[in-house]
């Protein structure tokens, strides 16, 4: 195995891509674009090895990790969420054991990489002059796990399917700006979005939009283009991934293969680990880190995400909707306790903005809001709600939120706030609970876009508008960047949704969570991906064992 | 005398019969009182009203709540327990798929803690009083009172982790030797047998107690019969009934009360199928579970009863 991954891709740039790019700037591309179809072009030539032959090949996918890896061996892999609902249908992927699971059967026309950027995978080359047409040029040595070769036609049927509500797709509303997707050759596709969307790449780089075979209703098994084939598939028991001698990416899967099931017991889970019964697990509540750190077997990899776990003041419901009020609670989260005490030091402290760090339109600039009773206390007053005794509804649902409540309330008293906990059950707490109290929480994944996580829970007319918000002025800063191909001027526009959402949204964000996994000290390969554990759920194709 | 027992089953069954439907009323409203549906639960943080009617649609739960009961008891009579809401597959086959685990599970489990409970509820109740009975029966409170999950916890972490004899996880399919089925089955089977053997002993102790003080143990005793004798010949087979009853109500339990045994060592069996039907709001999966535990509840109750009139003769005449 001589896999280099430490080679930078952008370098691998032959000279009729200096020129489309070149003819791309006289056409009035973005420098941004430019930049992009650079990185891009560099991943395809490195994937097609038509630069290195077999000797060497440079996957962007797994830029962050370092080292080769060895080919060989099979490994045992326990998440906590497994159940009869689980899928193979990528459409209806519903939580983190799914999407392990379809990364490893199934490709995405890209990938985001560790800085949540996207790269090609099945796709060749993303073009668009206006961020409305898009042309999307595909690989052509791709074959399906049934010996098929992947075309245009098993694009257009995974990308449409989702517009059809009998799919039961988890995406409908992302989909529904799919104005028209065809083909426009045997390995050429194109898209016409019904407004412009700059992110379109990143997108369709979500586990939802992985690619299936053309025709596909069947799900039993998974026919995709992914590192693995499904050997077996049991819904809430395991799925057996076997290697796929014949994939795409030269050298890669490196393990033979994965048993993947779950097992939800924590304390059961981590015994597993330790008893050498499992060699990887996700996750790990921050309370248990001890027993995984005093076995010198076993190792923890912190993944900082973009998920939080919010406090949420509905703007629509009773007596909340005062914007003194959502101030005064703000002032209210003791943000460094939370971190401390609720998740023992494991994520970075937020500020009420929802963007991460990690996140390139991330506004660093936004001054930290501190745990100031006093000004929580003149909020209060002002609003009239002092002395007041108000129910804030927390569950285990919500990571943390129990955690968080019993602080809240603890800072609440100081300042003649009475909160009263209402503990409700985790079963059905997001149908039942979420967004219908007028103190709650939510808990909020990691999204790949800014724009994503923006118009999901952010936008007006969001069905999840998790504080029923209505604020013209961010949607149509919202509606402008998704459109907006300059760069800097986005980044701007991004800065001002953060800086409305910190000061006037009823959203409170006390820190980003940490995803924390265990594994084995043979596992190797692992790296953190901002997206969520396990890295960032694909980490099938990425891990080696080093026996 | 077998009439008198065909008429006995007969009774039983009939009575099974109409327990059985009344059952499926309850069961089949009680769950549509559950908040939430397969749909919303599926749907999750995505749902939409116009999503959540269409799938509504497809999976036809948009009937009335009397027509969609009608189907599936039709269906149920039929054998066909119908199509789960959340993967499309048939219930039939998911639980297929799982009961053979559950069945095994609890075999091997009946197989240690029946034999292990009779003796020691035998055996207490034949030298009650002394160090042993006192010890057993404290032993036996301690055991019902522990919670399974601390139980199963300490073994885990004892003979798993620290020791490393045993598997932490009960879950491969492919047992090939003796030694691995020891491996595999220890843990669990112990955790369950802490329990189950406790309560049947007392159960036993106390049956063969109660019939040691009646006369005609006396009299044996004055006959000069020896001890094992009048506990065996004597005592024991009045005493049947109420312990065949307490074995059947403890094993009932193995068919769907085992949910934690089955979730902390990852063990396919048919409870947790049933908990992730009820997370997920699978209705007839849910409904199907329901159904088969409480056929089983009654086969085994009319199982004891049966032990019970065979073993006495004023029942068996």
């Amino acid at each position: 195995m001589t896999d280099n991954k430490n080679k930078v891709d952008s370098q691998l740039i032959t000279g009729e891509e200096s020129l489309r790019v070149f003819e791309g700037l006289n056409r009035g591309m973005s420098r941004r674009d430019a930049l992009r179809m650079l990185g891009l072009a560099g991943v395809a030539v490195a994937g097609a090895g038509s630069l290195f032959g077999s000797a060497g090949q440079v996957f962007a996918a797994t830029s962050a990790s370092t080292g080769k890896g060895k080919r060989g061996g099979r490994i045992k892999v326990a998440t906590a969420t497994s159940s009869t609902a689980d899928t193979l249908d990528p459409a209806k992927g519903g939580n983190y054991t799914d999407y392990c699971r379809h990364n490893m059967f199934y490709n995405g026309l890209t990938v985001l990489d560790a800085q949540l950027a996207p790269r090609m995978a099945l796709a060749e080359s993303f073009g668009t002059a206006d961020a409305i047409s898009w042309t999307i040029k595909l690989r052509k040595d791709v074959v399906f796990h049934d010996g098929k070769p992947f075309t245009a036609a098993d694009v257009v049927y995974s990308l449409i399917r989702h517009k059809l509500p009998e799919t039961g797709s988890k995406a409908l509303t992302v989909a529904q700006q799919f104005e028209e997707v065809k083909a426009a050759g045997p390995h050429e596709v194109q898209i016409r979005l019904t407004s412009p969307n700059a992110d379109l790449p990143a997108i369709l780089a979500t586990t939802h939009f992985l690619i299936v075979r053309d025709g596909t209703t069947d799900f039993a098994i998974a026919n995709g283009t992914g590192p693995f084939k499904c050997a077996e598939f049991q819904p809430g028991v395991r799925s057996i991934a076997a290697r796929n001698d014949s994939y795409w990416k030269p050298g890669l899967p490196y393990l033979d293969e994965i048993e993947f099931f779950s097992i939800p017991d924590e304390a059961a889970r981590i015994s597993a680990l330790l008893a050498g019964d499992v060699d990887l697990i996700n996750p790990i509540n921050p309370r248990s880190v001890s027993r995984i750190q005093d076995s010198a077997n076993v190792e923890l990899m912190e993944t900082p995400t973009g998920g939080y776990t919010n406090l949420i003041m509905r703007d629509d419901l009773g007596p909340v909707q005062n914007p003194d009020f959502v101030l005064a609670m703000k002032h209210l989260l003791d943000r460094k306790q939370i971190n401390r005490a609720a998740f023992r030091g494991y994520g970075k402290i937020a500020n009420d903005q929802p963007i991460a760090p990690s996140n390139r339109y991330y506004f660093a600039g936004l001054p930290q809001r501190e745990y100031d009773p006093e000004k929580a206390k003149f909020h209060l007053q002002k609003s009239g709600m002092a002395g007041r005794s108000l129910p804030i509804v927390a569950s285990e649902a919500a990571t943390g939120s129990l955690d968080i409540a019993q602080l809240l309330q603890l800072s609440g008293q100081q300042i003649g706030l009475k909160l009263d906990i209402k503990r409700v059950p985790a079963d059905g707490y997001w149908s039942n609970h979420w967004m219908k109290h007028p103190l709650g929480f939510g808990n909020i994944g990691a999204r790949p876009t800014a724009d994503l996580l923006f118009s999901l829970f952010f936008k007006s007319d969001a069905g999840t508008n998790e504080s029923g918000w209505k604020n013209e002025q961010f949607d149509q800063l919202l509606v402008a960047a998704r459109g907006e191909t300059d760069d800097a001027k986005r980044k701007q526009m991004y800065a001002d949704m953060q800086v409305l959402v910190h000061e006037h949204c009823g959203i409170g964000i006390p820190q980003f969570n940490s995803s924390l996994d265990g594994h084995n000290t043979k596992l190797k390969g692992l790296t953190p991906h901002p997206l969520g554990g396990l890295m960032g759920y694909m980490f099938a194709e990425n891990v080696w064992l080093d026996a | 005398m077998n009439s008198t027992i065909a008429r006995l089953v007969g009774g039983r069954l009939a009575v099974g019969v109409l327990t059985l439907l009344i059952v499926s009323l309850v069961v089949f409203f009680l769950t549509s009182l559950l908040p939430g549906d397969a749909v919303q639960e599926q749907l999750g943080q995505e749902a939409t009203a116009e999503a959540v009617a269409a799938l509504r649609a497809q999976l036809g739960l948009d009937l009335p709540v009397h027509l969609r009961y009608f189907n599936w008891l039709g269906g149920l009579i039929t054998g066909n327990p119908g199509i789960s809401l959340v993967n499309g597959m048939p219930v039939d086959d998911m639980i297929a798929s799982r009961l053979p685990n559950t069945l095994k599970l609890a075999a091997v489990t009946t197989l240690v803690s029946v034999p292990l409970a009779l003796t020691i509820g035998i055996l207490s109740a034949m030298y009650r009083g002394s160090i042993f009975d006192r010890y057993s029966n404290m032993l036996a409170v301690f055991a019902v009172s522990v919670p399974e999950f601390l139980i199963a916890t300490i073994a885990v972490l004892i003979f798993a982790v620290k020791l490393g004899w045993l598997s932490a996880l009960s879950r491969s399919v492919e047992v090939e030797s003796f030694g691995e089925l020891v491996r595999i089955y220890a843990l669990p089977v112990l955790t369950l047998c802490c329990v189950l053997t406790a309560q049947m002993a007392r159960m036993t102790r106390a049956a063969v107690v109660d019939q040691l003080s009646a006369s005609y143990v006396e009299m044996a005793i004055l006959k000069g019969a020896r001890p094992i004798r009048v506990v065996l010949r004597h005592a024991l087979p009045n005493a049947i009934g109420p312990i065949a009853n307490a074995v059947a109500l403890s094993l009932s339990y193995l068919l769907g009360g085992v949910v934690i045994v089955e979730s902390i060592f990852n063990y396919p069996g048919v409870a947790t199928l049933m908990v992730n039907g009820v997370v997920t709001r699978d209705m007839p999966l849910i409904q199907a579970c329901v159904m088969l535990f409480s056929l089983g509840f009654l086969m085994l109750v009319l199982l004891a009863d049966l032990c019970a009139i065979l073993s006495n003769p004023r029942l068996r005449k």
